[in-house]
């Protein structure tokens, strides 16, 4: 897997919001007793949503010791997984698919567009520092590529146009609806549809 | 063409909700009941005798799979049900509508699996990045447990079942089922040598049957409208109904349910709207998910969409993913991306895949870009091979394979890239 950057500036101390730690008895409860590590995954998204978007490393000590494994065992976890960002991520956090059924659709465009309104370089925070991008693997939305996701979000059937709202709207924090940009529901055919039109 | 009336996804596109009331209007826990009552043997013959094959890419005969599960859960070690919904394969997208338009299929096939292989809590192991997919899919499953469909004696059957949503996070490799289960164990998504095989040790080392979403989804129609009425679509051994997805050049690209055995060109034809600049300027296409070599145009005439056809091409059905590429495209940099992809995906637990998947993507830019020696084509099938056949998990073939099915077909692409004024070198290599 690729490397990790980790933030410099760590904070010194990281425990759960007593919601949170309501939401890790939840989590635990899914898994058998004996079992505590299955809940490491669950438990970093959750440091990581409380933590505007990154995990500091102080963050996983602390699920290190909720849960009584080595620290390594959870930092190898937060590592693999290149949902886990150890860095802090702009309030926008802008994923580009760029494997070849997005890129033979146009995510280069995409891309270059990330260079110009976010920041030059992949992983930098924009000079307002409210939004950052990174290129990711296949997002599993193929066809209707080219496609982003913001933060939890979709952002399908994109051209430089739709593009280029969305980029700008984040200085209002006013982002267009998520989903496809040219107004399919899902998956079907944009046009010429044959199937299921009794429904 | 399949009727509309023999989809099993009537909501694939979302026209309807995904709720509770709607998917019973729709036909779903439509005795429910009755169908758990003639047994685990009944369910795992029927499912044998429709001949489906598992959907997440290896074809495996689902019902065999079933039947491997011990016949009774010993003491202290319970069964586990494992839904593999970390669908990350580039160019498939058919699990994502599954989950966001007909989760209640895919809850209802979790409960009949699971008294078939005798499990009392199933896992779905869902790919991180689908997070709104993952709370309509709890909704879906809240819905269930109000309405006594999951929990104690779900839909009235008697057999007790809990189901969990269990998030990944951005690692391909995942959807090989013994990493997934390495991963719901929280660990590093590493796989697993087999055997054993996860039918006998899987989760917790307890027994554990793993399927893909549309597998368990299709399971209770199939069990409804009987194993006959399945085994009428597609060729022998490849039957049924499947989702393919439609990606790339083509004008309408879409997800669709056809029969298996359908053509390729009437797939890209009629369904996505034909190709970008008509089917002459087609170029190649791969017809499974990025692991399968990609076809050139002459056999996309008459290629027939499944699994032993496409075996027969020296390809092969996947997950039915399929990215058209019209000429416009530079084959090479397309296949290279895909080299890019299994180079970021690499557990790095064994060697030739980890150094391997690296070397091919850098030996395929550079041939991309024009700057490669015309020897090293030679040298790139030699590292394919090297990969190829010598690690844990089927991670090595899938990166392989597209490059050798690029190195079939295009060659002479290849070739014409090659820089002239490093023929020397050749010589001196050979």
């Amino acid at each position: 897997m690729s490397g990790k950057h980790v933030a410099k500036n760590q904070p010194k101390t990281f425990t759960f919001s007593s919601e949170n730690i309501k939401k890790m008895k939840e989590i635990l409860s899914k898994y058998p007793e004996t079992r505590k590590k299955s809940a490491v995954m669950p438990l970093l998204y959750l440091a990581q949503k409380q933590n505007e978007g990154w995990i500091p490393l102080v963050a996983i000590q602390y699920i290190a010791d909720q849960l009584d494994v080595p620290y390594i065992k959870v930092y190898e976890v937060a590592t693999f997984y290149t949902m886990y960002n150890l860095a802090p991520v702009g309030k926008y956090f802008v994923q580009v698919c760029t494997t070849t059924p997005c890129a033979i659709r146009g995510s280069g465009k995409i891309v270059e567009m990330c260079k110009k309104h976010i920041s030059e370089k992949e992983g930098h925070l924009s000079s307002d520092e409210k939004s950052s991008w990174i290129e990711v693997e296949c997002l599993g939305a193929c066809v209707n590529a080219p496609m982003i996701q913001i933060n939890e979000d979709y952002y399908e059937d994109l051209d430089e146009d739709s593009v280029e709202k969305i980029f700008k709207s984040f200085k209002d924090d006013n982002l267009p609806k998520f989903g496809s940009q040219k107004g399919r529901k899902g998956s079907e055919p944009i046009k010429q549809r044959l199937t299921l039109l009794k429904n | 063409m399949l009727q509309d009336k023999d989809r099993i996804f009537k909501n694939l596109y979302g026209d309807d909700s995904f709720d509770l009331a709607s998917a019973i209007k729709r036909g779903d826990w439509d005795g429910t009941k009755t169908i758990i009552s003639k047994g685990k043997d009944w369910i795992i013959d029927e499912i044998k005798k429709s001949e489906l094959r598992g959907r997440g890419g290896a074809g495996f005969p689902t019902g065999v799979k079933w039947s491997f599960a011990p016949k009774e859960p010993k003491e202290g070690r319970p069964h586990y049900l494992v839904i593999n919904a970390d669908e990350s394969e580039p160019g498939t997208c058919k699990d994502r509508d599954i989950i966001r338009y007909e989760p209640q299929k895919l809850i209802e096939g979790c409960l009949i699996a699971s008294y078939a292989v005798s499990a009392h809590v199933c896992y779905i192991y869902i790919r991180g990045e689908y997070v709104n997919e993952g709370k309509v899919l709890q909704q879906a499953i809240n819905q269930a447990y109000e309405n006594g469909y999951l929990g104690k004696n779900a839909a009235g059957s008697g057999w007790d079942l809990d189901i969990y949503i269990h998030f990944g996070a951005g690692a391909y490799i995942c959807g090989e089922e013994t990493a997934l289960l390495e991963s719901l164990e929280g660990n590093k998504g590493q796989p697993r040598l087999k055997p054993p095989f996860p039918a006998l040790i899987g989760l917790y080392g307890c027994p554990t049957i793993v399927n893909n979403v549309e597998t368990i989804a299709v399971v209770p129609t199939i069990l409804r409208r009987g194993s006959e009425w399945f085994a009428s679509f597609g060729k022998p051994k490849n039957r049924g109904t499947k989702i393919f997805c439609i990606s790339g050049n083509v004008n309408n690209p879409c997800n669709v349910e056809e029969e298996m055995s359908v053509p390729l060109k009437y797939l890209i034809e009629k369904h996505a709207g034909g190709v970008v600049g008509g089917w002459e300027n087609l170029q190649a296409v791969i017809p499974g998910g990025s692991s399968m070599p990609l076809l050139p145009k002459s056999t996309c005439e008459t290629i027939l969409m499944d699994f032993d056809s496409l075996i027969e091409a020296k390809s092969g059905l996947g997950t039915a993913g399929i990215v058209v590429i019209d000429k416009s495209q530079d084959i090479v940099k397309c296949i290279a991306r895909i080299a890019r992809f299994y180079k970021h995906e690499s557990c790095g637990q064994c060697t030739p895949c980890r150094e391997g998947s690296g070397w091919m993507w850098r030996m395929l830019e550079r041939i991309g870009r024009g700057e490669a020696d015309i020897a090293e084509i030679d040298m790139l099938m030699d590292v394919t091979k090297q990969i190829e056949g010598h690690t844990i998990c089927a991670f090595g073939e899938g990166s392989s394979w597209p490059v050798q099915g690029l190195l079939r077909h295009f060659r002479k692409e290849m070739e014409d890239k090659c820089d002239p004024q490093k023929y020397y070198l050749r010589e001196n290599i050979i």
